[in-house]
């Protein structure tokens, strides 16, 4: 049984085909103006990867903050509930997953099951998510890329008050014309980011493991800002922008299942 | 040079019927604030000149450049002044300032002043900053919330704006009244989430006085939530850079319903003089009048 | 005077409101408080006012949802520490 799990985020539209337990093929496309554009795209992207026609699909699940937007999807699920299905199939050991996206940061408490006992959300707000670092790249000049292992040579961070993403913007500006390095500076806007995610985590109560995914799980600066708050270690997928689409896919297949 | 959007005009005024010299406390006072800069001077509690200028980089060299634009025009000099109080963000550091008092006891006390004691309500919304205050009838504060740590709803959230659609700042507000029917307000609350749904609609062929429209309306909204927090009462009156940006202020009034009182003077003074009717109040404490 | 302090930003409001005229400025709020939020001192929104009143510190006034978030679970909600210290009941919270 074939099936499709599509996760339609604020930046980037994710798809993955599942056939019983095995990834066939995955696509992410820039959501731009677009989202429904843009998951019609990701969709024929990875049904043409796998040579596949849409005919094939036994079922198609959406979620992301555009889930409502997919036209060609037969039901969705939310993020919170993608992510559980998700990481509980990759970790069992886990009971505390943290999300971070785009525009918006999640933290799930989850049983043994995989059934969510608990969330929060940071949402409506730039500097609870990655927009924030990303932000902060452009104010700097730097590709969003290159923060994360810039970040990890700074030996200090600069002290850094803005808690709002446009202030910081001049902050991080200030900083750069006060000849402060731009890798301590990145390494105060990771841990910036980092504290915020972190205080929404402890809201839920932490219990190990403790599971990071969605895209700015890439930022190797960012985790370890991360870690070092948390003060604990942090179980990261291969292709952690993937978890909701996976666990979006996993709910396809049960509803093609009958479940 | 790129075009600066954002800069708004600068000015200075001197009373044509005080002469100084027969006054017996004058008092002064200096907000320096993150993006603005305005320093009064008070001849036995009426205003006799004042000026507002940008604030540099340097904090006590704003303060000094400010109160000498102030003086200008003047045959006053800063020895003269009995008593200067600091205010504003960057309150501490006015070097000639006897003392420091926060924005909102000033920005009440001046408000009180420029509009007259049934002012009940005060919004000032500055280039950083918002503040709702409510006062008395001597301008004593009696609620108040000030937001800084979000853009929303200020200065800069304004300026971010006339750089995306690139409108010179003192022309948003006429311009964002130049649709035919009023859109729906900009979903988002965050400045940065707000810019990305505005390029959205750009690119769906909104003109840009349509986009402003949208953006001047969810910043009034956003206002009114935080009026309400205090409770709006009458008289009301607008302070701040974006008093002068009627795009926002006949939002509020409408959706308030209630009309702000029409400023006399420059709407930015508010918070200087407030300062300048306190350091009155302190000589006339130091010499025992009070 | 009713002080508010903290912020609404696109996720919320979250202030801190305190009563001056209740506040005696006895600081237990200060010392109940776990994460140094609540200080006593000056009123300096009232320059004319001699006693001390609580408020909250500069450094917390622009991040309290996080500040405070610990004595705020999603779940198993428990009152306040801050709120339940004060004895004029002069302390409330927006969230």
């Amino acid at each position: 049984m074939t099936v499709v799990g599509i996760d339609c985020g604020a930046k980037n539209v994710k798809a993955l085909i599942l056939e019983e337990d095995k990834i066939l093929a995955k696509s992410s496309v820039l959501s731009g103006f677009d989202q429904k554009a843009a998951a019609q795209e990701a969709l024929d992207l990875v049904l043409k990867d796998a040579s596949l026609k849409k005919e094939d699909l036994a079922h198609i699940t959406a979620t992301g903050t555009g889930k409502e937007e997919v036209g060609f999807s037969l039901g969705t699920i939310t993020e919170v509930g993608a992510n559980a299905k998700a990481i509980n199939s990759l970790f069992p050991s886990v009971r505390t997953v943290i999300d971070v996206g785009a525009e918006e940061g999640r933290a799930i408490k989850i049983n043994d099951k995989g059934k969510v006992i608990d969330f929060a959300i940071n949402e409506k707000c730039a500097a609870g998510a990655g927009t924030f670092t990303e932000t902060m790249a452009r104010a700097l000049e730097i590709k969003l890329e290159e923060m994360g292992s810039l970040s990890l040579k700074s030996q200090k961070a600069v002290p850094m008050n803005a808690q709002c993403a446009v202030f910081a913007e001049s902050e991080v500006v200030s900083l750069i014309h006060a000849k402060h390095a731009k890798e301590d500076i990145v390494r105060a806007v990771h841990d910036a980011i980092a504290d915020r995610i972190a205080s929404m985590v402890r809201k839920i109560g932490i219990e190990k493991d403790v599971a990071l995914v969605g895209g700015v799980a890439r930022n190797i600066g960012f985790v370890d800002s991360l870690k070092r708050d948390l003060n604990l270690d942090l179980l990261i997928p291969d292709d952690p922008e993937f978890s909701c689409a996976l666990g979006a896919a996993f709910a396809a297949a049960e509803k093609a299942k009958g479940g | 040079m790129e075009k600066e959007y954002w800069r708004w005009p600068e000015s200075r005024w001197t009373s044509s019927d005080i002469d100084w010299k027969t006054g017996d406390i004058i008092s002064a006072g200096v907000d320096v604030g993150s993006v603005s800069s305005q320093a009064v001077v008070l001849v036995d509690g009426e205003l006799f000149c004042y000026s507002n200028y940008r604030t540099g980089s340097d904090s006590p060299e704003s303060a000094q450049k400010v109160m000498d634009k102030a003086l200008e025009e003047t045959d006053l000099t800063l020895e003269k002044i009995h008593h200067t109080v600091g205010t504003g963000y960057g309150r501490v550091n006015v070097p000639f300032a006897n003392r420091a008092i926060t924005e909102i006891a000033c920005h009440a006390r001046g408000a009180n002043f420029m509009y007259g004691p049934s002012v009940r309500t005060i919004l000032d919304m500055g280039g950083q900053d918002c503040k709702a205050i409510h006062c008395d009838e001597k301008g004593k504060v009696t609620n108040f919330l000030m937001n800084d740590k979000c853009a929303a709803g200020t200065g800069r959230g304004m300026e971010v704006f006339a750089d995306l659609l690139s409108i010179p700042i003192e022309e948003m507000g006429k311009l964002s009244f130049k649709v035919e029917k009023e859109p729906e307000p900009v979903s988002s609350t965050c400045v940065i989430f707000a810019k990305s749904e505005a390029v959205g609609l750009l690119r769906k062929g909104w003109p840009k006085e349509k986009v402003l429209a949208a953006y001047s309306s969810a910043m009034a909204h956003r206002v009114v939530e935080l009026l309400e927090r205090i409770k709006v009462e009458k008289d009301f009156a607008v302070t701040g850079g974006i008093a002068k940006n009627e795009g926002v202020v006949k939002r509020i009034e409408s959706e308030l319903k209630i009309e702000a009182l029409e400023p006399q003077h420059d709407t930015q003074i508010a918070g200087a003089l407030g300062a300048a009717l306190f350091a009155k109040a302190l000589v006339e404490k130091e010499r025992g009048l009070r | 005077m009713l002080a508010h302090y903290g912020y609404k930003d696109g996720s919320g409001d979250y202030f801190i409101v305190i009563d001056t005229d209740k506040c005696d400025g006895c600081g237990e709020c200060v010392t109940a408080c776990p994460y140094g939020v609540l200080e006593v001192g000056e009123d300096e929104n009232d320059p004319f006012r001699e006693e001390p009143v609580a408020k909250v510190t500069e450094d917390h006034r622009k991040k309290i949802k996080y500040s405070c978030a610990p004595c705020k679970p999603t779940s198993g909600k428990k009152p306040l520490p801050c709120v339940q210290a004060c004895s004029p009941d002069a302390i409330s919270h927006s969230w």
